[in-house]
């Protein structure tokens, strides 16, 4: 475990928005499985096309996500901050990041490792259940966002 | 007769679409294609008070006019400030006027933001691009008498960093600790340090009670019904969430039929609206 | 009183009575309005169509003339007698002259004080206009109001308050009138100035004559009147019930605002939009239209320029254009904004219909769309579904 995580000791309701009215079972089963991290201004938190493999929930700062290419300059995209969650696509084959992940400020986060995650939902599909139910919003949420972002509204 | 005075409309002979000559102050570059000119009467006449949200017909000589909002200080005895984008042929003209040169006004005209509700409640502003400019007279009457309002905060997002106008007037309200101001750019390099996403995804961290809150927003109309959406979700009356329209407004008095929205002559019944008076006109589709 | 002549010199008219202007006396009547100074703006056989425009004498009015109108279709014809305003609605309003196609606002000129702007100030015209039906008073009082409120557009209430109102109530409807249905006509009932009911039959050929303001009463002076009979009076009044039930077409109301605000999907819409050529036409032969728009006349030098409103019409495309995109993009919107805005949203604007019923836009598209057809078939069905 590098210098700047260290393992959750206990985690409640109350540490973050996305897990207000998540069955405690979750609570524990995040515990078990979560750590927490913390992390400078300008560091790379993930890279587009590594193994996506943490959910992340962030407790204060702030994250770009980031897209670059060759014949591109790099551009933000979308930040996220305190408050927001990050990362799913552990849930969707090949299981890699689509982008990349900066911080701009000092942030901290509480990192699930996504496969341990992943095996408890298979063996509790119920649980699993409810954790896409919470989590479909925010998808849902950034999908606007992103259709408004499209129609470059500011643009005509 | 000559319409030399702002106040022509009380001579009865006069046309009520004879513009009264302003000279040009200043020009200052807010964006690359967006400045804010400072004017006034040519007369030496007092310029005549206006309500935030309100607009004027602003006249390029020769080429013809358009309707801009009023961006300045509605509580100053001058000059007059107007924030252009110069997109057609008579923002391009006016954007390009020195000081020392000269426009034609008339107005001001249509129905303000209604901040005689605002007192003792919350107050929200969500701008996106240039529609800030018709907000920034707001922000001024609030600050100004800041103890009448609970909480101000401002939302104001635009396309890239450099699509932001008042910047360092931003900074400066940001800096303040009665206002809390939030931008954000829909996507920006890495000079820029501030959020990246649109405004609707500002709201649900903003701080205010939305029972008693009064929601301001001016934009893109695709960006206010986004917003509109957003607050309701907050749990802000559509009452309570007042949009500034677009439309073409020619005449600017209800009697050339351009402005139409429904039955609303969008220069004279608005340009501020409550969504819950138009949101049914917004989702009509006209394609 | 047989054969004296009213009215004897100094001798004022009794407003609250009628009289009689024998046909052969017409003459002196036109004459009269002009030697008080009005420009005569009457009925006259212009292009195939009977119009309003300036006439000089009797001659110029469509004596014996007439026209056979249907949906797309306006043709003259000879009547069988020698009236002087047998005829109905033709493609000209009285708008052409209270609120004229094409207006100069101001004149600018550049100064080294910027520049100064003069309102226009051309003598305001004194016209009589000749020949006001009930549903065209109408359609002035509904201009009255569209060109009133905070910002009087002083061109306009000008020439309104300089003219005369001369009306004639109609003695046939045209197969498009529905001045019945819209609470338009036939009768004039106030707002004139002079109001005329033709009388053919049983001879003379004469009209009956009443007084609704001292100016109208002042025209008569020296006119030959005689005081009406009680014939004469029963004799107005039957014109204007048989031409109350020839009406050529119907058109519901009671329901109008909230039905059609209430079915922006109705695929009828659609259908409409399949034959509607945007040409414009039915909004510039409608009595009560008034869209407007302005340009900008430079002289080649620049030092002077000149603001001109001229009419425009909601069909266009460029009517709601906003940066470079339309508001109303299809037909079948732009029929919508025009149909909604003349039967029911002019109610929230203005407190009365923006129809009256003269039939000009059924008349004069060149398709034939006639909105007392389509105003059945929007309300027939569900909102959104096909009629059924």
């Amino acid at each position: 475990m590098p210098p700047s995580e260290r393992k959750l000791n206990v985690l409640n309701e109350g540490d973050h928005p996305f897990l207000l009215g998540m069955p405690k079972e979750f609570l524990e089963v995040a515990t078990e499985h979560g750590t927490e991290i913390e992390l400078e201004a300008e560091e790379m938190l993930f890279r587009e096309g590594e193994a996506a493999e943490r959910f992340y929930l962030i407790l204060s700062g702030k994250v770009a996500l980031e897209i670059s290419a060759a014949d591109h300059p790099r551009i933000t995209v979308e930040t996220v901050g305190t408050g927001e969650v990050l990362g799913w696509s552990w849930l969707i084959s090949p299981r890699r990041w689509t982008l990349d992940a900066r911080t701009v400020k000092p942030t901290r986060l509480i990192a699930l490792n996504a496969p341990d995650l992943q095996r408890y939902f298979s063996q509790h599909p119920e649980l699993g259940y409810r954790f896409l139910l919470r989590l479909l919003p925010v998808i849902a949420e950034r999908l606007d966002a992103t259709r408004i972002q499209l129609v470059d509204i500011h643009g005509a | 007769m000559v319409a030399r005075s702002p106040h022509a409309a009380s001579d009865p002979g006069a046309s009520p679409y004879a513009p009264a000559p302003y000279r040009v102050l200043d020009n200052h570059p807010e964006t690359g294609n967006t400045v804010t000119l400072t004017l006034a009467p040519a007369s030496g006449e007092p310029l005549p008070s206006f309500l935030p949200g309100q607009f004027n017909m602003f006249y390029a000589f020769g080429i013809g006019e358009a309707a801009i909002s009023i961006s300045g200080d509605p509580s100053s005895k001058g000059p007059l400030v107007h924030t252009v984008r110069a997109v057609g042929r008579v923002s391009q003209a006016l954007a390009r006027l020195r000081p020392g040169e000269f426009a034609g006004v008339r107005g001001p005209y249509g129905r303000a933001w209604p901040l005689e509700e605002a007192p003792g409640k919350d107050v929200v502003i969500v701008a996106g691009g240039l529609g800030l400019a018709p907000l920034r007279p707001v922000l001024y009457r609030l600050l100004a008498e800041r103890s009448r309002y609970g909480r101000i905060e401002v939302i104001y997002g635009a396309r890239t960093p450099a699509d932001l106008i008042y910047y360092s007037e931003l900074q400066s309200w940001r800096h303040r600790t009665d206002v809390r101001v939030q931008v954000t750019v829909d996507s920006a390099d890495r000079s820029w340090n501030g959020d990246v996403g649109v405004v609707t995804q500002r709201i649900p961290d903003s701080r205010f009670d939305p029972e008693r809150t009064l929601a301001l927003v001016c934009g893109p109309e695709i960006m206010m019904r986004y917003v509109a959406q957003s607050l309701i979700a907050r749990g802000i009356a559509p009452h309570a969430i007042w949009l500034s329209m677009e439309r073409n407004m020619k005449c600017a008095i209800a009697q050339c039929g351009h402005c139409q929205f429904g039955p609303l002559f969008l220069c004279r019944d608005g340009p501020v609206f409550p969504y819950s008076q138009i949101r049914g006109l917004m989702s009509q589709r006209e394609a | 009183m047989s054969g004296g002549m009213f009215p004897a010199e100094g001798v004022l008219l009794d407003r609250s009575r009628s009289y009689r202007l024998l046909r052969e006396h017409f003459p002196s009547f036109v004459s009269s309005l002009r030697s008080h100074g009005y420009t005569v703006v009457g009925p006259t056989v212009r292009d195939g169509a009977i119009v309003y425009a300036e006439i000089e004498g009797i001659d110029d009015l469509p004596i014996g003339r007439t026209d056979r109108q249907g949906p797309g279709a306006y043709r003259l014809e000879h009547r069988e007698d020698a009236a002087l305003f047998g005829y109905n609605a033709g493609p000209r309003s009285w708008k052409n002259y209270l609120y004229p196609a094409h207006e100069r606002l101001w004149t600018a000129r550049r100064t080294p004080d910027g520049f100064s702007v003069e309102s226009d100030s051309t003598a305001v015209p004194t016209y009589a206009f000749l020949g006001v039906r009930s549903c065209e008073l109408a359609a002035i009082r509904i201009q009255d109001r569209v060109f009133d409120g905070k910002y009087r557009d002083p061109g306009y209430h000008a020439r309104r308050e300089n003219g005369l109102v001369i009306a004639v109530e109609c003695g046939q409807a045209s197969a498009v009138c529905f001045c019945v249905s819209m609470g338009t006509g036939p009768g004039v009932r106030k707002d004139f100035d002079l109001a005329l009911t033709e009388l053919l039959s049983p001879p003379p050929h004469r009209f009956l004559v009443r007084i609704g303001s001292d100016r109208g009463a002042a025209v008569l002076e020296g006119v030959p009147l005689e005081p009406a009979t009680s014939e004469d009076e029963v004799a107005g009044r039957q014109v204007v019930d048989r031409t109350a039930e020839s009406m050529g077409r119907t058109l519901r109301t009671d329901d109008l605002h909230d039905m059609l605000l209430g079915r922006p999907n109705h695929p009828r819409w659609e259908a409409i939009a399949r034959r509607c050529l945007s040409c414009t036409n039915c909004t510039m032969v409608c009595p009560t239209c008034f869209c407007s728009v302005t340009e900008e006349v430079p002289d080649l030098d620049g030092a002077k320029v000149e603001r001109w409103r001229r009419w425009d019409s909601c069909f266009t495309l460029g009517f709601s254009q906003m940066g470079r995109t339309s508001v109303r993009t299809s037909g079948a919107s732009r029929y919508r904004q025009w149909l909604t805005h003349k039967l029911a949203s002019w109610q929230d604007q203005f407190e009365t219909s923006g129809c009256v019923g003269c039939g000009r836009c059924i008349t004069w598209c060149p398709v034939g769309i006639d909105l007392t057809e389509e105003v059945p078939a929007l309300r027939e069905g569900s909102p959104t579904e096909p009629g059924g």
